[in-house]
């Protein structure tokens, strides 16, 4: 789907809890074979999927320099809402002072979630109805005791502004697919603690399935091929299978490698892809092309390409870098990481 | 709290919304409806700065009710860079390392949760700053 009347992002944002649990602890107590990632952050305490979210819309607001009254959409993608019924969005939307005109909802597909709200602001600032809109991707992925998940199901998100020329862009999007199927692979049924996945669905029928057809679809439809892009960001469940997909489609560890942080975070759900992007926008030079594919289990991909625009070199140095998140840690063990997961039984 | 009064003010929370006196210009949060200063009742809503430094800080380790599962946490007499002075909790960090004069910047967060079905109550704390 080709954009029209340059559409971008105006401004990101980007948050992370500082506490880290060691994959090694987790094997510690529940045995395995292998770590599939070094370490995962874990919120604190008084954190939810609302208090990240806030965190990162707030420095999105802020780096783009807007009026938060200019808000028209304030958009939630989590399968960890703090509320099962009460929205995430209005929240958020309270909290930065974008009521009360403002389109506010939850969104939910697994872990593209955050990239299907890009979708709809990028339909909603194309269109003229709104000049910004704001799609979140945040969570604090549940991960049953003992479960492969649980190693790596981590905390955090990513807020992305969009808005129109004449807006100030700091990315442009040239073109966006999405790429959609019924596939068994994860779920989690309501009242549910944690989810359960389908292991022969997960790798190739789901998720290298959906990244690279819908990857394919776009840079098809735009006439590009992987030469063509400085980077490129995929959905990062674990380091294995971003590097596989890029790999698949051409691209080099360079590309892949700014906005690959999984190894150090964990896999944040729906705040996956978008703070990956962020990662690379963090980086990325003015004329750069990134391609950003992000995978929902259940099952589906978003795949974005965009060009950064000079804004980008003056704007990122507005607010923390992603890096910045990810050095700033605290370590705890399994008992504590357990008190804080909800998984004492008081 | 109960949901009607965490309703109406969660504006102020959320955002760091004090009050101004319009006949001195005296700032104080929260807010009171009679300005600390000179008595006047003549007030207006002035957002607070979110960033400001550490004057003074304790560990509570016997919390009130409702606090006990974030225990044992920080307080501090926050000075915000307008002046005001904000009594928040402090989060993110150890109490062997807060330090008077550090900077901090305001966080969003959990700050009550009535049990497993009732509100989450929403709210500022302060924490290192994050440059």
């Amino acid at each position: 789907m080709k954009t029209v009347g340059g559409v971008g992002i105006v401004g990101y944002g980007a948050y992370i809890p500082m506490n880290r649990l060691r994959a090694s602890e987790v094997k510690r107590v529940w045995g395995g074979s292998g770590t599939p990632i070094e370490e995962k952050s874990v919120i604190a305490m008084d954190e939810d999927t609302i208090t990240i979210a806030v965190e990162c819309a707030r420095y999105a607001v802020r780096r783009a320099g807007i009026d938060p009254q200019e808000i028209g959409a304030v958009y939630v993608g989590t399968e960890s809402k703090p509320y099962a019924v009460k929205p995430s969005g209005t929240v958020v939307a309270e909290a930065i002072g974008a009521t009360p005109h403002v389109m506010a909802a939850d969104y939910e597909f697994a872990c593209k979630a955050g990239t299907e709200a890009f979708q709809t602001c990028i339909g909603l600032v194309s269109s003229g109805m709104m000049r910004y809109a704001m799609a979140i991707g945040a969570d604090t992925a549940q991960g049953r005791p003992g479960d492969a998940l649980e190693y790596t199901a981590s905390c955090g998100g990513a807020a992305y502004i969009f808005g129109k020329k004449p807006a100030r862009t700091l990315a442009e999007v040239e073109g966006s697919c999405s790429y959609v199927t019924d596939t068994p692979d994860f779920w989690r049924r309501e009242h549910e603690m944690y989810p359960r996945h389908g292991n022969r669905f997960t790798g190739e029928p789901a998720y290298f399935k959906h990244v690279i057809g819908a990857a394919k679809e776009l840079m098809g439809e735009l006439g590009t091929e992987a030469g063509d892009y400085k980077y490129a960001v995929f959905h990062q469940p674990n380091v294995k299978f971003p590097i596989k997909a890029a790999q698949t489609l051409g691209f080099s560890m360079d590309a892949i490698k700014p906005g690959l942080i999984v190894p150090f975070v964990g896999n944040t759900y729906s705040g996956s892809t978008p703070l990956g992007l962020a990662a690379t926008l963090d980086v990325a030079d003015p004329g750069d092309r990134i391609l950003a594919v992000s995978y929902g289990s259940g099952a589906g991909s978003d795949a974005f390409s965009l060009t950064v625009q000079d804004a980008i070199t003056n704007d990122r140095r507005l607010e923390p870098a992603v890096s910045r998140f990810v050095d700033r840690k605290r370590y705890i063990d399994y008992s504590v990481y357990s008190k804080l997961r909800g998984k004492i039984i008081k | 709290m109960s949901v009607p009064r965490y309703w109406r003010e969660t504006k102020y929370r959320y955002r760091l919304i004090g009050q101004m006196c319009a006949q001195c210009g005296n700032a104080g949060f929260p807010r009171s409806g009679v300005c600390s200063a000179c008595g006047s009742v003549d007030l207006e809503e002035v957002k607070l700065a979110e960033t400001g430094h550490v004057v003074t800080w304790t560990v509570v380790r016997n919390p009130p009710a409702g606090y006990m599962e974030y225990a044992p946490y920080l307080v501090a007499l926050v000075e915000l860079d307008d002046g005001v002075r904000v009594l928040s909790q402090l989060v993110d960090i150890e109490p062997i390392k807060v330090k008077t004069g550090m900077r901090v910047e305001a966080a969003f967060r959990r700050v009550k949760v009535d049990g497993g079905s009732g509100i989450i109550e929403y709210g500022y704390k302060f924490r290192p700053l994050i440059e």
